[in-house]
């Protein structure tokens, strides 16, 4: 029989609603899987098996009953930032040790009400803040992919490491991430599969471990475009608890799918091409136009002057809001906590043993650019650069244009450990180069596959949008994953 | 604009994060790093420009103003280090 893992989100839908699997038999398939695997990758921080073959049951309970959500029976996987009543949720910091909410996050409560099955939580970076899942407390996963003829072990991006790696691996059969900088479409690259970071409001940040609070969004990493439709229509909603999530319609973004992109305009923008960018980039790029062009596209050269300030203005903005976002992990109310001689050599302990190496160095640029003195040189200065990087995307799309095509990546996945990339800190920032523009305007950005380099290793496009039409992102990706076609590693595990 | 030891001890201190000198040493090279790197948006002119506070322009939600929340003393406290009787428990602050 085919392997019930290997099936996308829509082929098993499918085969529920034809009653040829039942969620019971496909959700076994994956904890069998992630027994067999997990292991090899370090995917999953913590499994519930129980919990999952529970909610299959009582998914195929309710489909005998009538009662089929859009997600019904479907096994998930569930980035460690997203809080999960009575289940570990410790954004993969040694700070929230043994933390268990006593609630559940907006976007997964969505989508355990769309019928979906929880396999367990994955692993990412330190409160997502990295680009390989190295900063990770619970250790590095390991990307399903591997160079051909080569035995190195490879990073899976970061920092939705663990749900880019479970997808590819086929440990789940969709994931949720986040993305602040980059932490969706990045591992989507890296891993061959696709991630979408929506609008910033599309998804309620509400029981989310907060980053970043004006960069902060979730969103799926899933096999195919139209999986990733599948699961962000159930993952947005407007909700009462985040007053920053947008009470607009969410529309079906799989009937955007097989839409002509005909006519439409898609900007290519002179700022990404950036000094010594690898010639297979180039070459993907060029392919990505030829793609759409082909399919009836107009092609249209544009500028985005601020683009090289934003990855600049984003490592004073991000740290800005961690270091005011982190103060509350003193000790006190939840994790880990070192006694000291007085409270503040507690709260000094306390962070000093519970935050890691990069989470620390965040926190420090975060609270020097707010210091006294420096808030206006610094911050200030951001918020203003970020207006601008704002302004250059409204006026391309007031001319007309209704998308961008960019790389993803300015590379394919590096090895682990990567020694030049561990000595300078902003070697390994710049890998979100393409990426963060988008967050900087809160616009939807989405990853999809395109290529392999030449030694056998995906490389993503990314699309970016205007504020909330998705519906074109997943149009147009459509058509690239059409003439591209889909990437799986070859299994060596 | 760069920092020295003294800034990094000082920044540590602010931020309640306790450090090692040799932390404090391999910091100054690290956020100078980081600190150079941010530096090139003094070259933005940014004049009239006025500094974003939200990207989507938005009227925040409001609601009554009533309790709609509460008597979760046992969950509140639930995950917390050390309690007593749904209180916190920590060092003593005053002598």
């Amino acid at each position: 029989m085919t392997e019930l893992t290997s099936l996308t989100i829509a082929e098993a839908r499918e085969k529920l609603a034809s009653k040829e699997i039942t969620s019971v038999e496909l959700t076994k398939a994956y904890v069998d899987a992630i027994d067999a695997f997990n292991g090899t990758f370090n995917a999953y921080v913590t499994t519930t098996p129980e919990k999952a073959m529970e909610m299959a049951k009582a998914s195929d309970e309710r489909r005998v009953a009538g009662k089929v959500g859009a997600l019904e029976g479907i096994p998930l996987g569930i980035k460690d930032l997203f809080a999960t009543e009575g289940v570990h949720t410790q954004a993969c910091s040694h700070i929230l040790d043994g933390f268990k909410p006593k609630y559940e996050s907006t976007v997964t409560q969505n989508l355990w009400d769309d019928g979906a099955v929880m396999l367990g939580k994955l692993n990412m970076d330190e409160f997502a803040m990295g680009s390989s899942n190295e900063t990770s407390f619970y250790g590095p996963v390991i990307n399903p992919w591997k160079a051909e003829g080569s035995n190195q072990q490879l990073v899976p991006g970061g920092s939705s490491g663990g749900s880019a790696a479970a997808v590819a691996a086929h440990l789940c059969a969709g994931a949720t991430a986040t993305d602040t900088g980059g932490s969706i479409r990045q591992p989507a690259a890296f891993t061959g599969t696709v991630g979408i970071k929506p609008t910033y409001g599309r998804c309620s940040r509400w029981g989310t471990v907060a980053f970043a609070s004006s960069l902060d969004q979730a969103g799926p990493i899933a096999r195919d475009v139209r999986d990733a439709a599948i699961m962000l229509k159930s993952m947005a909603s407007v909700d009462k608890k985040d007053t920053t999530s947008v009470d607009l319609p969410i529309p079906d973004y799989e009937a955007a799918l097989g839409q002509s992109v005909k006519g439409m305009k898609i900007g290519i923008p002179k700022e990404y091409r950036v000094d010594n960018m690898p010639e297979e980039i180039e070459a993907l790029w060029s392919q990505g136009i030829a793609f759409l062009k082909d399919a009836g596209a107009e092609i249209v050269d544009i500028s985005l002057p601020h683009t090289k300030y934003a990855l600049p203005a984003y490592y004073i903005v991000a740290p800005a809001e961690a270091s005011s976002n982190l103060a509350r992990y003193d000790g006190v109310r939840f994790g880990l906590r070192v006694d000291g001689k007085d409270i503040v050599d507690m709260y000094e302990k306390t962070r000093a043993a519970g935050f890691g190496t990069e989470v620390k160095r965040r926190i420090m640029i975060g609270t020097y650019v707010l210091s006294a003195g420096y808030y206006d040189a610094y911050y200030l200065q951001a918020q203003k650069v970020r207006t601008l990087i704002k302004r250059d995307f409204e006026t391309v799309f007031h001319a007309g244009v209704d998308a961008i095509l960019t790389p993803a990546t300015p590379s394919s996945a590096f090895g682990i450990a990567d020694e030049n990339l561990a000595a300078d800190p902003v070697a390994m920032y710049l890998n979100d180069i393409f990426t963060v523009t988008v967050n900087m305007a809160g616009l939807p950005g989405i990853a999809v596959p395109a290529g392999l380099d030449k030694k056998g290793l995906p490389l993503g496009l990314q699309l970016i949008g205007k504020p909330f039409e998705e519906e074109t992102l997943f149009r147009t990706a459509y058509v690239i994953e059409q003439a591209a076609g889909k990437f799986t590693p070859a299994k060596w595990w | 604009m760069s920092v020295d030891l003294a800034t990094v001890k000082r920044v540590a201190r602010l931020a309640r994060i306790a450090v090692t000198e040799d932390d404090a040493n391999r910091m100054v090279g690290e956020l100078n790093g980081i600190i150079n790197f941010v530096e090139q948006l003094g070259e933005v002119d940014v004049t009239g420009v006025e500094p974003m506070t939200s990207v989507t322009p938005m009227d925040m939600r409001k609601r009554v103003d009533a309790v709609t929340d509460g008597d979760k003393a046992d969950d509140i406290v639930a995950n917390a280090p050390v309690t007593d009787r749904n209180f916190f428990l920590v060092p003593k602050v005053v002598e």
